[in-house]
């Protein structure tokens, strides 16, 4: 699999080409005394977040701590209990998850969201129809889609998998269905990305070419993700927020936070070497 | 390269396949009244039009709805009405029945939608309970003796409709339109939304779509052919009974569809035609015919879960994928 990056394929081409992280460092997504309660259960407490443009955010903790509870949330796929959300100066706390991922939020899931018996063309197509208007035309043949061709294999060609264009998504290797997934949610053009634990089960070449990838995205976008591979999160990310329990532990840059006691004795469970 | 053509070509094979079935049928269709009884057939094609608009919700969008009785029933009632105490065309009659059933849809649809699975599925039947006892109530519908002696009137005012094989002409139109709709409605850009909803409800709406919007709008769609084929089965028939509008009729909807093939384009045809044509010999013998239809449901589910339809394409396109050298 041969990865070939370029600009246009990713960028919307409106913001200034090669602006590598901290030039622009405005806040897009923030988060104030987030709190989620099932029952008498409080599975996210008390979370404040600021997700900046062109940086890669990472947001670890161990099994439980409420990530992916953070990432619903944030998606409004849950509805907080308390605090407030707000997504480029817009207050979403209570806006639709559709509505929010037309704002230009959208996330990718812990399992693999492809649609899987789509060709991989059709799967990128799929999340160009909306933006491209042509996703309530039910009197129109599917020809009618050819126009979003170009663009779809631009970003299928981004990602490596245009070899691979007419085949069923649930064919792909776990490792490329994820790559495709990032493909469909590159294909809205997203002023933030969330991405849920991208590299979880990939093989070593596989988490390269995702890390070149996201490394790319992330000149134009701000992302958020979880991931538990920390030398993916060192490697690749700006700054770090510890999640414990519901509630964040410390933030910082991946220096910092690795040296934190409070960090090790999470992840550990134990001072003890 | 070629990997792409290899894989491509089980998809190709399936649309000359479904081409091929479609000529012989339409070719087979209008020789048929020739051969059959023409108001067997005209029951036929009816149902098999409902069978078709219930699998576009069932089988391309992934909702069951267990309350299609209401639109099919309904809309017989409608046209029935229509035409007999308004006096309306025909043609017009069977557009009452369509609105009246799209308005049925709109609203069933609008509460069946917010629920998923089998809660769906059961806010469907209690809506269409509630409208079966309506029907049962309401005075223009003559209560247990149904809307009797339905004039089939003049098609645009001069071709005969009571003449058996000008009506049958009629109804095949009706039934191809119908199926040319629904065609075009899951190849079309808003078909592969509904698709894709199907697939994967989650991820469509990070991805930005409201996707309760286009479930009521699948639904509404499947709402409104079912009318069509009511209605054009008031028109057949010239009755519209409470037998149309009974849970019964819901089911055995359901029970055509999977016995064609769930998400096939044809296959409700034939699981219509299939279970038309058994309820028609069975009603002369001393077979009770729901103990037939309830044995041949149980073994399409154990034995054939794709549906006729379904296997054969399955079976065609295995074979032929085997045969092909693998390189």
């Amino acid at each position: 699999m041969t990865v070939s990056l370029n600009d246009t394929a990713f960028g919307g081409g409106q913001s200034s080409p090669g602006a590598s992280g901290g030039q622009d460092s405005r806040v897009v997504l923030s988060a104030r005394g987030l709190r989620r309660d099932f029952g008498g259960f409080v599975a996210v407490n008390n979370v404040d977040l600021d997700v900046h443009h062109a940086r890669v955010h990472a947001l670890i903790g161990p099994n439980g701590a409420g990530k992916t509870t953070v990432f619903n949330l944030l998606t409004k796929f849950l509805q907080p209990t308390s605090g407030t959300i707000t997504l480029l100066d817009h207050d979403i706390t209570k806006t639709d998850p559709a509505k929010v991922a037309r704002m230009g939020l959208v996330r990718s899931f812990q399992i693999s969201a492809v649609f899987p018996h789509l060709t991989v063309l059709d799967n990128v197509r799929v999340a160009l129809q909306r933006p491209g208007g042509l996703s309530t035309q039910f009197w129109l043949p599917m020809q009618a889609l050819n126009r979003l061709n170009e663009r779809a294999m631009e970003l299928i060609e981004a990602v490596g998998l245009q070899d691979a264009r007419k085949n069923l998504a649930a064919d792909l290797s776990y490792g490329r269905k994820r790559v495709l997934e990032i493909a469909t949610t590159l294909a809205l053009d997203p002023k933030v990305l969330l991405l849920d634990e991208p590299m979880a089960g990939m093989g070593h070449e596989d988490v390269h070419i995702v890390s070149d990838i996201i490394r790319e995205v992330a000149k134009d976008r701000a992302i958020l993700m979880v991931e538990h591979n920390l030398k993916v999160v060192a490697d690749l990310c700006d700054q770090v927020t510890v999640l414990q329990r519901g509630e964040i532990l410390t933030s910082g840059d991946y220096l910092t936070v690795s040296q934190d006691e409070r960090v090790r004795v999470a992840y550990m469970g134990t001072e003890h070497e | 390269m070629t990997q792409a053509t290899v894989t491509s070509a089980p998809k190709q094979r399936l649309l000359t396949l479904e081409t091929t079935l479609i000529l012989i049928g339409i070719i087979g269709l209008v020789l048929a009244p020739f051969y059959f009884y023409p108001v067997f057939l005209m029951k036929v094609l009816c149902f098999a039009l409902f069978a078709c608009a219930f699998n576009l919700l069932l089988g391309y969008t992934g909702i069951l709805s267990f309350g299609h009785a209401a639109f099919f029933g309904g809309a017989a009632y409608f046209t029935a009405h229509a035409v007999k105490e308004w006096g309306l065309p025909t043609e017009l009659g069977i557009l009452v029945g369509v609105l009246g059933a799209t308005i049925l849809g709109l609203i069933i649809g609008f509460f069946a939608i917010r629920r998923q699975g089998i809660y769906s599925t059961m806010i469907t039947l209690a809506l269409a309970q509630m409208f079966a006892f309506f029907c049962l109530q309401a005075s223009f519908t003559h209560g247990e003796d149904g809307i009797q002696g339905v004039p089939r009137g003049y098609l645009l005012g001069f071709i005969d409709l009571n003449q058996p094989l000008n009506m049958y002409f009629f109804v095949l139109a009706v039934f191809l339109i119908g199926m040319f709709i629904i065609w075009r409605i899951i190849n079309s850009p808003f078909g592969m939304i509904l698709k894709s909803v199907r697939e994967n409800e989650p991820r469509a709406i990070s991805l930005g779509y409201s996707v309760a919007r286009y479930k009521l709008a699948a639904f509404v769609m499947s709402a409104a052919l079912t009318g069509l084929a009511g209605g054009l089965k008031a028109i057949v028939f010239q009755f519209a009974t409470l037998t149309d509008v009974s849970w019964q009729m819901s089911g055995e909807v359901v029970l055509m569809t999977l016995l064609g093939g769930i998400g096939t384009l044809v296959g409700p045809i034939f699981g219509a035609g299939l279970v038309a044509a058994l309820e028609n010999y069975l009603a002369t013998s001393e077979f009770p015919v729901t103990v037939i239809t309830g044995i041949i449901f149980m073994v399409c589910v154990l034995v054939f879960r794709r549906g006729i339809i379904g296997e054969l394409y399955a079976s065609r396109l295995g074979k032929r994928l085997e045969s092909k050298p693998d390189n």
